[in-house]
């Protein structure tokens, strides 16, 4: 008997007598969880590319290219070497010069143009405006000034996503997308969770008559004409970027104030409550201690919903004309741009439409990890 | 519970109410009018239109006089359809919508719980992260993009089905609308599935039932399944109401005739009366899923008890 006694006294190292708190444990479980971190890793990838991508890229996302208009994407620099002719051509024939030579070394090209009248210098501007070309220099003059000898440098530039309707290098516009999709994407979706948890549980808990009218209200708003609301509010407060928040935190509410009042309803009979209620709680303590804890699992799940129909619902607001403008841009409305073209330029739907998936594959990850992980009942 | 529904039934008027109050001066309150074209009509012309649908008396008087129709169910004339009345047109395009939602929901309802019950019985495995995966894709790739690849592929590659139109209504018509406006609402039913079906499987009722002994697919179904619907059923209400309701999108790439082009129509062409017609079709679909929902809590969690 005695043996039985000293064996636990023995075995136990002090250190693990050490409490863990809930919220370590949630950590631990989450960081154990290969597909979450992989979410995680993945999402702290597409925000710097975001944000801090454009600063790394020599073209701006309102940056016009005329000469490279509905590119597709290429490793390769543009100008390709056997376009360059046909545009030295354009430009020589644009300026009213002859063109009688014309190489290409490298970096530099050398040319040779030639009138009837003597040609002015600063002719060379007109090469300069060609995206291809620039330094345009005169070397030489000949024959009285009739005939100039041109050198300068053709200018590369690369289009990894290619370029758009109006000559822009969509891998600009994509990173300006992702720091405007996400940010409406995350804020808006945090608004919706904030106000629709509360207000469900809240619904849920009391019961009777203050739920009756608080989901009256709730039907009330998923009737009204969501066009109009969006239209009138523009026309009263103006656009702006805040408004966004507004509207679509105002909407995409309703639903998880319905499935957390559906949960508090189940919840709120079960016998914890009842102890929580006998201990004399406060009817807020029992909702934010007890009831909003144990709502986790579904909320968690479908904020990861609401992201990207919050994403999506930005660009018909942005149709409307509340949200972004041209030149600014998001994923939303990059995506129901290139839906348009997607049989003559694939690309302006593919490149968006990774980084959308991407973006909420990860998210999905990251929920359905954060849901194993803050299970209150899951140990 | 009869009381229950008599006494939400009852509650459904001044909802309804409200919300054909708020709609009305909302819209009125947004610029433009349905006579407010692109080439301006002349004034005289205009005014005779004004009068004529009496839109030049004051606003609560054109509210007052709305109200008194809507009540005995006639919702006015369209100022766009100038030959149809809204009851007509919404009856006309309705059945279309509401069947068309049907097998979407359907097809979203069974397919989701499916999944997301596969995929929660074998939590982070393989099949999991697979199943999950093509769930994710259905509620990340929007309609807009699905309807015409799946067009493309299905329909102009392959001819297995025709590219759009109704038809006889029957399922190669309406194989791929139904699709692309189930998709992304399987994706969500499924994802809610697996989290609840998780959270059920590990409950306390469920173990003692499985320490009966009985069969792994009784304990699922009817055990697990009881408690992991919960939130599934708290997302069909608004789900049902805006699939039966018909999506503007999905109807305009598929050539269908419902009710869903009403809605962006109506507001961009401001009718008045259109509008109106769609909102307070919304209202009542959302006012009746919302109690159809509240009665099966009580059918799937006896603890739920409304008071």
């Amino acid at each position: 008997m005695t043996d039985l006694i000293d064996v636990p006294t023995t075995t136990i190292p002090p250190e693990e007598s050490k409490g863990r708190s809930l919220f370590q444990l949630a950590v631990m479980r989450f960081r154990r969880n290969y597909a979450a971190m992989a979410g995680c890793v993945m999402l702290a990838l597409i925000t710097i590319f975001s944000f801090v991508g454009p600063y790394f890229l020599s073209h701006t996302y309102d940056q016009v290219f005329p000469s490279y208009v509905n590119m597709g994407p290429s490793l390769e620099a543009y100008p390709k070497a056997d376009t360059l002719n046909d545009v030295m051509k354009g430009v020589a024939s644009r300026a009213r010069v002859e063109l009688n030579e014309f190489a290409v070394d490298g970096n530099n090209f050398t040319a040779s143009v030639s009138s009837e009248q003597p040609i002015d210098t600063r002719v060379t501007r007109y090469f300069d405006r060609a995206n291809e070309f620039e330094n345009t220099k005169v070397t030489a003059t000949e024959n009285d000034g009739k005939t100039l000898k041109l050198a300068g440098e053709v200018k590369r530039e690369y289009f990894l996503f290619g370029t758009d309707d109006n000559g822009r290098d969509l891998m600009a516009r994509v990173m300006l997308g992702g720091q405007i999709s996400l940010a409406v994407g995350l804020l808006a979706s945090l608004v919706s969770l904030v106000v629709g948890v509360v207000y469900g549980a809240i619904s849920g808990y009391i019961g009777g008559r203050l739920d009756n009218v608080m989901m009256r209200l709730v039907e009330i708003l998923y009737s009204l004409p969501f066009v109009f609301l969006v239209v009138v509010l523009v026309v009263f407060f103006g656009r702006s970027f805040i408004l966004i928040f507004l509207v679509i935190g105002a909407v995409e509410w309703l639903d998880m104030a319905r499935i957390v009042r559906g949960q508090t309803l189940a919840l709120k009979r079960r016998e914890f409550i009842g102890a929580a209620q006998a201990l004399g709680l406060t009817d807020w303590q029992i909702i934010r201690r007890h009831i909003i804890p144990n709502t986790i699992g579904p909320v968690i799940v479908f904020v990861t919903v609401v992201v990207p129909k919050v994403i999506l619902l930005e660009s018909f607001l942005s149709f409307l004309g509340l949200g972004v403008q041209e030149p600014l841009t998001s994923w939303g409305a990059l995506i129901s741009a290139g839906a348009n073209k997607m049989q003559s330029s694939p690309w302006f739907l593919i490149f968006p439409a990774i980084f959308f998936v991407l973006t909420l594959f990860s998210l999905n990850f990251i929920g359905d990890g954060l849901r194993d992980a803050l299970d209150p009942k899951d140990r | 519970m009869f009381h229950f529904v008599l006494r939400r039934l009852a509650s459904a008027v001044p909802t309804l109410f409200i919300v054909v109050t708020i709609s009305f001066f909302l819209m009125r309150f947004a610029p433009g009018g349905p006579f407010n074209l692109e080439r301006p009509l002349p004034p005289a012309t205009m005014e005779n239109l004004m009068r004529a649908y009496h839109l030049d008396q004051p606003l609560w008087n054109q509210y007052l006089q709305y109200l008194k129709n809507a009540v005995t169910g006639d919702f006015g004339p369209s100022y766009i359809y100038k030959d149809n009345t809204i009851a007509e047109l919404i009856g006309k395009g309705l059945p279309y919508s509401v069947q068309l939602g049907t097998y979407a929901l359907l097809f979203a309802l069974i397919g989701g719980v499916l999944i997301g019950t596969i995929a929660a019985l074998r939590q982070n495995s393989f099949i999991d992260f697979l199943v999950m995966s093509v769930a994710t894709t259905g509620v990340t790739v929007p309609n807009f993009v699905v309807g015409p690849i799946m067009t493309l592929i299905f329909a102009l590659m392959l001819a297995w089905v025709p590219a759009g139109g109704w038809g006889d209504g029957s399922l190669k018509f309406l194989i791929l609308p139904v699709i692309t406006l189930g998709l992304p609402q399987l994706a969500v039913f499924a994802r809610l599935t697996r989290g609840s079906m998780i959270e059920a499987l590990h409950a306390d009722h469920i173990r003692t039932a499985r320490a009966y002994g009985l069969p792994a697919k009784v304990v699922v179904v009817t055990h697990a399944m009881r408690g992991a619907l919960l939130p599934v059923v708290s997302y069909l209400a608004p789900c049902a109401a805006a699939l039966l309701t018909g999506s503007a999108v999905v109807e305009s790439i598929f050539t269908i005739p419902g009710v869903g082009r009403y809605f962006v129509l109506g507001a961009i062409n401001r009718d008045y009366t259109l509008v109106m017609g769609t909102v307070v079709l919304v209202a009542i679909f959302v006012i009746v899923f919302n109690l159809v929902v509240d009665i099966l809590y009580g059918l799937l969690d006896p603890r739920v008890r409304h008071d």
